[in-house]
């Protein structure tokens, strides 16, 4: 490990004592702590991390959350914006803001903090042996969301995570239950309040039971300055669906991590993924479907978008076990590169140990039609123009498919202002 | 581990080898003395042995440091590298008085390889009538490629006749420190293939190792480089269809293309080593380095192999393209069945402009194989307006086998295009049912299903080379149904 690297472990183990104890964490944390003192930060030497240095990150002293800010509510709607009120949940540095949270039911949103047990998924799916940054959220987690949906309840659930004080890691832990048979849908928005340069580092484990249907929207749009580290882990059953909307649209510095196991007959799971990379952003997504049984579905559809001196990352893992037969797994990830600085690694993966499936895997890399451009041009559209509504409709695919129609057109427009902002139209 | 390959190299060769009585008897182990005598047999030049030397350092170094590659999705037991003979001088072959001497089941594959009598007669090692002796037959095209300035013959030799151009051009393309194998490999190689087409000559025929006239054996480090200087054409072909026996467990060659200006090089292997047992026992280990330079402009390398041999097949043919407009193609077609792991694929890096490469791999899995492929396609910052196709199939046949796909996409400018896809899938039921009820039986059906689909790589191999590989899919994959 390189000087950097260790002196970056040293820095987060010695905030991680300071951590206040008791509580439903207390195992998660000493679990965390022999975890990330075994294993350390990941360097470029391990597979999964080839393409993506931590340095940086490491190489910043990192503090924890500070004291209890108050934020103006129209502050953090004017960044979280559409919110959903109805089911909203607010921590600002890592820490609940109960006055900012709209009225959600008490029994289907909960702090962790204040939890008298720890809620039966948590730490069951996110490994924190194999994953540096699943052990240091643990090893370092104040706080979070247990969210159990029961019913057929159409009102998303919206966790915010603002980060507000400047070079504060925060280490947010959510967990979603359902019960058999139930829907819903629920936002994990990752945003900044003001220019600082912050760090968060969320683990979501997700458990969709038997015939379950749950749509799960991991939006990052932090600040330029800000680092994310993200990792989703999700179990389905039998019947359940799965449908994952992973969005990256800010940060200087994002790894996305994503393992779904598909552990009942007939589950399915949806993987929806969108990166644009403006800048000298690095932009990570690694996923993996494991599929365990027979009769499973899955789909997968990432899309990146690469401008200035960005750098995107893809790496999806399909893997089919023994005698998981008649599995139908498809995956696709298209990107587009706007500008000769930007660079993309990908790399699709297929492990398939049975016979009788179907899979497929295909992953494109180019740039705008030159004949569509010229189309458009042709009848009087400016190349500027012409290019932003191009890759505008690149990105739609994804964004379509958003559970809530508010927020796809909410993010369609991020996603077009950053877009101009960052010149990579020109 | 160790005490097989004791077994393997003390064995007597059973289909016809004898010990030479006079063959020194070399120690087995690696270390500077076993290379300098490695040189010395070989009458070298000292800058040779100097960089064999450097070679060993640097192997002795990864071994020591624990880089023996692990990464390759290949399982296999630990070698140990100074319990084998690194050195055996040629032996020369005991010959049979006729066919009825070969083993009969040697026999029986080459006939349903379609192999002519008068080949199956040499490749078991019979003495050939005079009239048709194949050395006469080399020894007419080594006349004729002389006439045109072409240079083919072995490693040894050039390195006497023409140290030069081995000087300039030995581990330039896959330099001594590239990777484990390939150190061990420029350590320790007995001998190989050199082949040079000068300027603007067109290589009248198909080179081959088939019908070289040093036929020796070439051992199991074997060292090949073909140089095609501006505007020439050559196409070469590695190994045959028909089943190699060999004693050697470990094989860690090394290939070494340099393309210049308008030059094309089309290398084409077909390897059918001992694949060991349906119980995985035995079987050669083929860990191989390839790698090809089109340092000129719009100049072309063409990789295609049909690897259906070897118990653990490690390779990955490339091709730097570094010349503007130059182009790269990889066709592979790799079969595994019963315990047979192939770890394979290409690396096409581009750095000049407007470089080509596409990627055909079709991986055929039956049994209990294990079938990677595994690529990188690198778009360097400058190679703008570059393009690659890769597309890498699997077909399974049976529950107990897999196959795997690893690409690796690194693009670093925003004018090139880069396209790949995958797929897996098993034989169609119905494609079967088809077959079947034309009263075709169950294996040729499969036979048939398997060809079609590995056509579009087929092609690419020289005519008479393709019907045999055609054939050899078939016998491979014996067994592998019901």
């Amino acid at each position: 490990m390189s000087q950097v690297l260790e002196q970056g472990r040293d820095r987060f183990l010695a905030l991680a004592a300071r951590v206040p104890g008791g509580g439903a964490l207390d195992a998660l944390r000493a679990e965390g702590v022999a975890a990330f003192t075994a294993q350390g930060l990941p360097g470029t030497r391990l597979e999964e991390w080839r393409y993506t240095n931590v340095a940086p990150l490491a190489a910043i002293e990192w503090s924890d959350a500070a004291e209890h800010l108050s934020v103006a509510r129209s502050a953090l709607e004017a960044v979280a914006s559409p919110v959903f009120a109805c089911g909203l949940e607010v921590f600002v540095d890592g820490v609940h803001h109960a006055e900012l949270d709209g009225t959600q039911r008490a029994d289907q949103v909960q702090e962790l903090a204040d939890a008298a047990t720890a809620p039966a998924a948590l730490a069951t799916l996110a490994d924190a042996k194999r994953h540096p940054f699943v052990a240091l959220n643990g090893a370092l987690t104040r706080d979070g969301a247990a969210v159990s949906l029961d019913g057929d309840d159409q009102r998303a659930v919206h966790l915010v995570f603002a980060e507000a004080s400047a070079d504060v890691a925060s280490h947010p832990r959510v967990v979603i239950e359902t019960a058999p048979g139930a829907r819903g849908t629920v936002i994990v928005d990752h945003v900044s309040l003001g220019l600082a340069r912050h760090y968060s580092n969320a683990v979501i484990e997700v458990r969709v039971a038997e015939n379950a249907s749950l749509d799960v929207v991991v939006l990052q749009r932090t600040n330029d300055a800000s680092f994310h580290t993200g990792h989703l882990a999700a179990r389905v059953e039998r019947n359940g669906r799965l449908r994952t909307h992973t969005l990256s649209l800010g940060g200087c510095f994002v790894r996305n991590d994503l393992e779904v196991t598909l552990a009942g007959e007939g589950a399915e799971c949806v993987m929806n993924g969108l990166y644009l990379g403006t800048g000298d952003q690095l932009i990570d997504n690694h996923t993996w479907v494991d599929h365990a049984v027979p009769h499973g579905r899955s789909e997968e559809l990432y899309k990146g978008v690469l401008g200035g001196r960005s750098k995107g990352v893809f790496r999806g893992r399909v893997m089919v076990r023994p005698d998981a037969q008649k599995t139908d797994a498809r995956q696709s990830n298209p990107n587009l590169l706007l500008a000769d600085g930007a660079e993309i690694d990908t790399k699709p993966q297929l492990e398939i140990y049975a016979d009788d499936v179907k899979c497929s895997h295909g992953s494109t890399i180019g740039r705008l039609d030159p004949e569509s451009l010229f189309y458009l041009r042709s009848r009087g559209i400016g190349v500027e123009a012409a290019r932003l509504l191009l890759t505008r409709g690149f990105a739609a695919e994804v964004l379509n498919a958003l559970p809530e129609p508010a927020l796809a057109e909410t993010l369609g427009a991020v996603f077009a202002d950053r877009l101009e902002r960052s010149g990579g139209v020109a | 581990m160790s005490e097989t390959i004791e077994q393997l190299a003390d064995r007597e060769y059973e289909y016809g080898f004898v010990t030479d009585i006079e063959m020194e008897r070399i120690p087995k182990g690696l270390n500077a003395d076993i290379v300098r005598l490695i040189s010395s047999k070989n009458d070298e030049p000292e800058w040779l042995l100097a960089w064999r030397l450097k070679a060993l350092e640097r192997f002795q170094k990864m071994l020591a440091e624990g880089h023996h590659p692990t990464w390759a999705k290949v399982s296999y037991p630990e070698i140990d590298y100074q319990d084998m003979y690194y050195y055996a001088a040629p032996k020369p072959k005991k010959e049979l008085e006729s066919l009825d001497e070969v083993d009969p089941e040697l026999l029986a594959t080459y006939d349903k390889l379609g192999i002519p009598l008068l080949e199956q007669k040499r490749l078991a090692g019979v003495a050939v009538d005079a009239v048709f002796d194949s050395v006469s037959v080399a020894t007419t095209y080594k006349d004729e490629l002389e006439k045109q300035g072409i240079l083919f013959g072995s490693f040894s030799d050039a390195v006497k006749d023409h140290p030069e151009l081995i000087q300039k051009y030995l581990g330039s393309v896959v330099p001594y420190s590239d990777n484990f194998f390939a150190a061990l490999n420029s350590a320790v190689f007995s001998d190989g293939s050199f082949a040079y087409v000068p300027k603007g000559v067109r290589c009248p025929m198909e080179l081959s190792t088939y019908f070289r006239i040093n036929a020796q054996e070439t051992g199991q480090f074997e060292r090949t480089l073909i140089v095609a200087e501006e505007g020439a054409y050559v196409s070469y072909l590695e190994g045959c269809t028909a089943p190699m026996r060999d004693e050697n467990q470990l094989h860690a060659a090394v290939v070494e293309l340099v393309a210049l200006d308008d030059a094309q090089i089309k290398y084409s292997t077909v390897q059918n080593w001992y694949p060991g047992d349906k119980n995985g026992k035995g079987g050669i280990y083929n860990f191989v380095t390839k790698r090809g330079a089109c340092r000129g402009k719009r100049s072309k390398i063409s990789w295609t192999q049909v690897e259906t041999g070897s118990a653990i097949t490690w390779k990955y043919p490339s091709c730097i393209l570094q010349g503007d407009d130059s182009v790269g193609e990889f066709y592979s077609v790799a079969l595994t069945n019963n315990m047979q792991q192939a770890d394979t694929g290409t690396k096409m890096i581009h750095i000049g402009k407007n470089t080509k490469s596409t990627i055909i791999s079709k991986g055929i899995s039956a049994g209990r194989g294990q079938q990677s492929y595994r690529g990188l396609v690198r778009m360097g910052p400058k190679a703008h307006g570059s393009r690659n196709y890769s597309q890498c199939d699997s077909l399974l046949l049976g529950d107990k086998c897999g196959a795997h796909t690893f690409p690796y996409l690194e693009v670093k400018n925003a004018s090139s295009t880069v396209e790949h896809e995958a797929t897996t899938s098993k034989i169609g039921e119905d494609q079967l049912f088809y077959c079947r009820q034309r009263g075709i039986s169950e294996e040729d059906a499969i036979s048939m299903i398997v060809n079609g689909f590995c056509k579009e790589v087929l092609r690419e191999l020289p005519m008479e080379f393709a019907v045999e590989a055609q054939k050899l899919l078939g016998v491979s994959l014996e067994g592998s149904v019901g």
